[in-house]
């Protein structure tokens, strides 16, 4: 059964391979401290057109998404995260962005990132 | 201290010293030093001054310390730490439901779910009668058949159980209850009008493995439950929950050859088998649960092996069994969190035979309910959906003296439920249902919540809904059995009894906001909800000879305004204060009246104080309510003669509750009890007590307590 089962898959993504996956899931590492953080950080992420699900784990800083390769991409959720001042994997926020951070999400602050401990 | 720049040490005044968790604090002198009380309990001393590190100390005896603080570059962020309160109204839901959590459970020691809404200012518990010890509960000025009561979201007082239902579920089965004013969710049927209550019960993963409690209080009742709970497998538990309640001692205070409270004997028996499985995202519950319960009151010398329907002595029997079994299955896709699969299944027989004096009741109702839900998403998570189905069947076989009562009843019915939450601000639920019903009709069934957050802490709620139900009007108003009063059914044609369905519309909004009083958390609440009913059917007890049930003719309204404050005095020290006020009008044959012993004004108090301890034994735990009811109306007597006639009004009642308990260690506590401190007692309240079987004999005239001041003592033992 599992191997007619994987046969059909590999058959399906080999026919479907030019149209994208409508529930691609992914996850990236965004850096924060505080459930505001989780709030900003996934209230950017779902923002993005396109992005289904969007959970920020606080202690493991990971980003877990679902979201439609048709409508957008890895790198425009990141982007739009990046915003909002939070430093993701594969961006850096801007200073300004970051400026704009409520004090306790400071998550480049040291103390703050002891605070949350 | 502080060190400056040139690393020279100078005194830093005005910096907060204090015992971490306690109020017992100081500030530093001009030199920048300070004293302390100590205490054994107090472990961590906080040293803290703006622009400074925050420093914690450990200290372990009573000594002198030099510390110096080192200098933070920016403002240390406030960290806030609180106490879960065991009361909470969420901030986030647009629909206004308060959490009661087991710690407040615990404030009502004894006994089931019908005295667990003690110290909740919102549910209103009173006797329905004076000789059955039913405690009735209402909320929103409507008696609990217009509550939609759940246990686990399956619909579980209703029919047949729902005059004494809510007393065969045992308290210490109770995880949480969640209240919801305003009808709830479309997802649990159309039945529900003022609101919706649901238990939580305790699962065999997550509660005590040994678990025992037993009471024991001076008016002649003892309880005894126990829970076992086993893990089987890594998906696989299982519990075996027992109740046992016994009143065998008669005691009659006023003397007036009856009763105070009804003998009783339960017994409860609960099996619960729970399946877990996270990787494949599975979880499901098999629930089987059977109850014997046995009431005997009336006249203190009936014995109802010679007495039973006898016409010297009046007693009374009231007999029931119930055997239910219930399924739950889930599934939440491992891969698309946001997509689950929720199916519900159940299955009650429940059995009640009963005589009260000459009138006798029996009842049989066999239910099921099966329920299928489906949640996803539209676009992304702040746009969820549910949807699904609902197919239930009730076959109810009364006798009522002499006359047999069948019915059947069958519905098929769907819905949908949308909610969006943009994640900040706004959280919105709005739901429709159709239903097919055999005796109902096709029918709509609209709801909607809405909360906006317009600052901080604060939810303002809207809701309006919906409800319609065919009315029990023997089982729901079975306190009419221990009168004298002739029962007149007066047929209109329609399907149950020959009278319409209930149908009423339910409007609310509520303000809840937080803030800070004296540098102390607090919050008030401001409810104002009001039902209007399109047809009800009216009980009118206006006429002392009769009982009559009639559609309404006219108008029929409840209206509720409820302002609610709490304050947190100090640490583990909380107040509670609520004044509630009722406008509940109908339209009977005799006129527009307030409804029959509902008090317009109430007020209700409590104050409840925890000594704190970091392992959690030692400690102590002292709780108060206080309740005063404004004067209640007494429906009319003025046909009876003088001696049997009642003012227009009851007095005003107050009645204080107070609880000690003591936690001697995470396995052991023990509690004791005061209920009506004060010995607040209603004098009379059987009418023509004297003549059981006269034309005026009357127990539903109940607005206090019967029985006086009690003192009550419990144990609890656990095992993890």
């Amino acid at each position: 059964m599992k191997t007619i089962l994987i046969t059909l898959t590999i058959l399906f993504t080999g026919a479907l391979s030019y149209s994208q996956n409508k529930n691609a899931k992914a996850s990236i590492e965004v850096d924060g401290v505080c459930m505001m953080c989780k709030k900003r950080i996934e209230k950017a992420s779902l923002k993005t057109k396109g992005v289904k699900y969007a959970s920020w784990n606080v202690d493991t800083h990971e980003l877990k998404l679902i979201f439609d390769e048709n409508k957008t991409s890895l790198n425009l959720i990141a982007s739009n995260v990046t915003d909002v001042g939070h430093d993701t994997q594969s961006f850096i926020a801007s200073k300004e962005a970051y400026e704009s951070l409520d004090p306790c999400c400071k998550y480049r602050d040291e103390a703050v990132v002891e605070d949350h401990k | 201290m502080e060190q400056n720049s040139k690393n020279v040490r100078v005194p830093l005044p005005g910096a907060n010293v204090f015992w971490l968790n306690t109020n017992v604090g100081a500030m530093t002198s001009d030199d920048g030093s300070f004293k302390l009380p100590y205490d054994i309990a107090y472990k961590k001393l906080i040293i803290s001054y703006i622009g400074f590190r925050t420093d914690t100390l450990l200290i372990e005896t009573p000594k002198s310390i030099f510390h110096v603080l080192e200098t933070s570059d920016d403002l240390g962020e406030v960290t806030i730490s609180t106490r879960k309160k065991s009361t909470a109204t969420s901030y986030l839901s647009s629909q206004n439901i308060t959490t009661i959590s087991s710690t407040e459970l615990l404030k009502a020691a004894c006994c089931n779910l019908s005295e667990s809404f003690e110290t909740n200012p919102s549910i209103d518990v009173n006797f329905t009668d004076a000789i059955s010890g039913t405690k009735q509960i209402k909320m929103l000025g409507l008696t609990s058949p217009y509550i939609l009561i759940t246990t686990e979201n399956i619909p579980s007082i209703r029919g047949a159980s729902q005059a004494y239902g809510l007393s065969f579920i045992p308290g210490t089965w109770v995880e949480s209850i969640q209240i919801t004013k305003g009808a709830g969710s479309v997802v649990n049927g159309f039945e529900s009008i003022a609101g919706q209550i649901n238990a939580e019960l305790v699962k065999p993963s997550t509660d005590n493995r040994v678990f025992v409690n037993a009471y024991g209080s001076l008016n002649g009742r003892t309880e005894l439950n126990t829970h076992f709970n086993t893990q089987i497998s890594d998906k696989w538990s299982t519990g075996l929950y027992l109740h046992a309640d016994n009143r065998s001692q008669k005691f009659d205070r006023n003397n007036d050859s009856f009763l105070d409270m009804p003998l009783i004997n339960q017994i409860n028996v609960m099996n619960r088998w729970q399946y877990t499985n996270l990787q494949k995202g599975l979880i499901s519950f098999l629930n089987m649960r059977y109850v014997k319960d046995e009431k005997q009151a009336g006249q203190l010398s009936f014995d109802p092996k010679t007495d039973r329907l006898s016409n010297t002595v009046w007693g009374s029997e009231i007999n029931t069994r119930r055997f239910e079994v219930s399924g739950k299955f889930g599934y939440v896709n491992p891969d698309i969190p946001y997509q689950s699969l929720g199916l519900q299944i159940a299955y009650s027989d429940h059995e009640q035979a009963s005589y009260f004096g000459l009138n006798v009741y029996d009842i049989r109702h066999k239910s099921m309910y099966s329920s299928l839900v489906y949640n996803s998403i539209i676009s992304d998570t702040r746009h969820k959906i549910k949807t699904g189905l609902n197919v239930t069947y009730d076959q109810y076989n009364e006798l009522v003296n002499s006359l047999i009562y069948d019915r059947k009843e069958r519905s098929v019915g769907g819905f949908f439920e949308y909610n969006f939450d943009n994640l900040d601000n706004v959280n919105l639920t709005a739901g429709i249902r159709l239903d097919h019903h055999n005796l109902l009709g096709t029918f709509l069934t609209p709801r909607l919540h809405a909360r906006y957050t317009p600052w901080e802490k604060s939810a303002l709620r809207v809701s309006f809904s919906r409800g319609i139900r065919a009315a029990n009007i023997f089982t729901e108003n079975q306190k009419l059995f221990a009168t004298s009063r002739q029962i007149n059914v007066q047929s209109s044609g329609g399907s149950i009894y020959g009278l319409d369905p209930e149908i009423a519309w339910n409007y609310g909004v509520s303000l809840s906001q937080g803030f800070n009083m004296f540098g102390r958390k607090a919050d008030f609440t401001l409810d104002y909800y009001t039902t209007n009913f399109e047809n009800q059917v009216v009980v009118d007890y206006e006429n002392p000879y009769e009982v009559n049930f009639y559609n309404l003719k006219g108008e029929s309204y409840a209206n509720s305004f409820q302002a609610e404050f709490s304050l947190n005095l100090m640490n583990y020290l909380n107040f509670k204060t609520a004044y509630k006020f009722y406008d509940v009008k109908t339209q009977y044959e005799s006129g527009i009246l307030n409804k029959p012993l509902t008090s317009q004004h109430r007020y209700f108090a409590n104050l409840s104080y925890e000594s704190y301890s970091e392992k959690g034994d030692g400690v102590w735990k002292f709780d108060a309510t206080f309740n005063w009811l404004g004067k209640q109306r007494f429906s009319s007597t003025e046909i009876s003669p003088q001696a049997y006639q009642l003012s227009k009004y009851s007095p005003s009642i107050s009645t204080l509750n107070l609880q000690v308990t003591k936690v001697f260690s995470e396995v052991f506590e023990i509690y004791l009890g005061a209920e009506n401190i004060t010995n607040v007692t209603q004098k009379s309240p059987i009418l023509s007590s004297e003549n059981p079987f006269g034309s005026n004999f009357d127990t539903t005239f109940v607005y206090g307590p019967i029985f006086g001041s009690t003192y009550y003592t419990g144990l609890r033992y656990k095992l993890n």
